[in-house]
């Protein structure tokens, strides 16, 4: 059955199976990171795990890619 | 111990090949970076994983990937950085991953040869040992730069398609396709049978409609027409000779630009209309990188896209590696599919011999292991299939050409490369500093020296630089990988613990070889 994660505090609904970046964008949640350079917003863009736009750091962990990381059940997401 | 095959990449070419390959009694292990079997064609949430009852060919699929759960290890959430040459001959498969290494399991015994989990946080190494390799590794989207391209709610067509098919979640409420090629006509129906609203799909090729899409004229009459129905149906239009060339908003995409393009897709005119996302693509980029590692030759595909070259039974031009699917020319996955059979086959006969002879010092496997004989490699009616679908694939690509004209829609501070935020202004500095080719335009302007290592704006800039066709990858890692992973890797050779845990691995699995390596 769905559970939570929490977005920067607020808790985001997941269906089991959810990546990071679904369950994201599901909830409205479409930016999560800005660029170095230009702090330009990003989120998923090829979805599949090739273009790194998506990274988001979950649980204080380094960032990685919500297009490929799995929502796990009290995960805390924190965005840029 | 040491494969008999490894596979990377779990969609229809690498299963196919998997599986072709462990029900002959090899010894096979397939790697994927996702959280399940399928690849982008047969990507599915995990509730339609546990309930089949879907379109036919997906629910095969399934099946498909369950056997091979049985009878191969299946290393889901692994990403291959890198395929290495032993002085013996065999290939090292480097990975890395974050899943867990759950010892006693088929996944950790088998796997490590080398490297150790850096705790549950970390992301650690993992390397197989194989004497063949299949490259399954499929493709991903050639999307072109336009203004406002990187704005959130702006995502590649198979973006938006992985986001639905795989997570359940449509990418926005009122979406815009856009781009060349046949895939935009799944993307399209599968938003609007999500119910969202597609405002339309806008073909930048072609005047000839869907009434003549060329699936027509090449014999998928029913593809074309149950797509055609679809987008009739939820009251989607179709326009050739149009594309989105510009993205607008300011946090994220509220409006697109919307051209009438001649046949160059120049601009004629221009409407703005207002939407909350966008799909859009252009065609694939075959992921080639662990072939041109190996020092796989290339060819210029259709599309001029660097793509492996092979023979008849799909082997490179280096022993020991296969390749099927995408990466020897896009063609979709009926034709990936058939190929990964046909690489299954081949690999399978160049094993025999090796099974052979091992079959003769334990007799363990002997009911699993076919006999010897001079079996044709691949049947003349799969060969003339394959001939058929592959002269299918390359027509489609010769009906959806990319034209030159897109270079016109870009403004000066257009972003080329999102990941390095190089707009268009600095390549054409580089250019005018000299540089004639993308790899010169990337030392002078930093262009693919992200992330992503060129793999988004890769076609674009070797267009804008001028170059006749993109030039293949030369990335000696394929995939970004931790210091962490890679200090994993420090850890000693296997341990007789390693080594006993694989032996238990493989009595586990049914119809499974033994190790012809059984020590080192």
């Amino acid at each position: 059955m769905s559970f939570h994660i929490t977005v920067d505090g607020r808790p985001v609904p997941v269906t089991p199976g959810q990546t990071i970046g679904a369950a994201l964008h599901a909830a409205g949640v479409r930016a999560w990171r800005t660029t170095r350079f230009g702090g330009r917003p990003r989120g998923l863009f090829c979805g599949i795990g090739v273009c790194f736009d998506c990274l988001i750091s979950v649980n204080g962990r380094p960032p990685e890619r919500a297009c490929l990381l799995e929502a796990q059940p009290g995960d805390e997401v924190t965005t840029a | 111990m040491t494969y008999d095959l490894v596979v990377v990449g779990g969609g229809p070419a690498g299963v196919a090949g998997a599986l072709t390959a462990a029900l002959a009694g090899l010894r096979v292990a397939l790697v994927d970076s996702g959280l399940r079997l399928g690849g982008q064609y047969f990507r599915h949430t995990q509730d339609a994983g546990q309930h089949p009852g879907h379109a036919p060919a997906l629910d095969r699929f399934l099946r498909q990937a369950g056997a091979l759960g049985t009878r191969a290890e299946v290393l889901l959430r692994h990403q291959v950085w890198s395929v290495s040459r032993e002085p013996d001959g065999d290939l090292l498969v480097h990975c890395a991953t974050r899943a867990a290494a759950v010892t006693g399991t088929a996944v950790a015994g088998a796997a490590v040869i080398g490297g150790a989990p850096t705790g549950a946080l970390g992301e650690r190494a993992v390397v197989l040992r194989t004497r063949r390799l299949l490259i399954a590794t499929g493709a991903h989207d050639r999307p072109l730069p336009f203004p406002g391209w990187d704005l959130p709610g702006v995502l590649t067509a198979g973006g938006a398609q992985a986001l639905l098919k795989g997570g359940g979640v449509p990418a926005g409420r009122r979406i815009v396709v856009s781009g060349t090629g046949p895939f935009l006509l799944p993307v399209a129906t599968g938003l609007a049978e999500a119910g969202v609203r597609v405002l339309g799909v806008y073909e930048a090729n072609g005047g000839l409609g869907l009434a003549r899409h060329p699936l027509l004229a090449l014999g998928k009459a029913g593809e074309a027409a149950g797509y055609a129905a679809a987008l009739a149906r939820h009251r989607v239009p179709y326009r050739t000779r149009q594309a989105v060339v510009a993205a607008h908003g300011e946090h994220e995409v509220e409006a697109v630009t919307v051209a009438r393009l001649d046949k160059d897709w120049n601009v004629l005119s221009t409407r703005v209309v207002e939407c909350d996302a966008v799909a859009v693509g252009y065609g694939f980029v075959p992921q080639v990188e662990l072939g041109t590692q190996l020092g796989c030759a290339t060819r210029p595909d259709v599309d001029g896209s660097p793509v492996l070259r092979v023979d008849a039974t799909l082997r490179t031009t280096v022993p020991g590696v296969w390749a099927a699917g995408e990466p020897v020319g896009v063609g979709g996955w009926r034709l990936a599919e058939l190929e990964g059979r046909l690489a299954g086959r081949a690999v399978v006969a160049d094993a025999r011999p090796t099974l052979v002879t091992s079959t003769t010092r334990t007799t363990r496997t002997s009911t699993a292991t076919p006999p010897p004989g001079d079996t044709a490699v691949v049947p003349g009616v799969f060969a003339r299939r394959h001939q058929r679908w592959r002269a299918f694939g390359e027509a489609l690509q010769r009906a959806y050409p990319v034209q030159p004209g897109w270079q016109g829609w870009l403004r000066d501070d257009t972003l080329v490369c999102r990941c390095e935020e190089v707009p268009l202004a600095r390549l054409r500095e580089a250019r005018s500093l000299g540089a004639t080719d993308a790899r010169s335009v990337k030392l002078l302007a930093r262009p693919g020296m992200g992330w992503c290592q060129g793999r988004v704006c890769g076609y674009a800039v070797s267009c804008l630089a001028g170059e006749p066709q993109p030039q293949p990858p030369r990335r000696p890692i394929a995939q970004p990988v931790t210091l962490g992973a890679l200090a994993s890797l420090a850890t000693p050779e296997p341990t007789a613990d390693a080594d006993a845990t694989a032996d238990a691995t493989a009595g586990a699995a049914p119809g499974e070889p033994h190790d012809d390596h059984p020590a080192h």
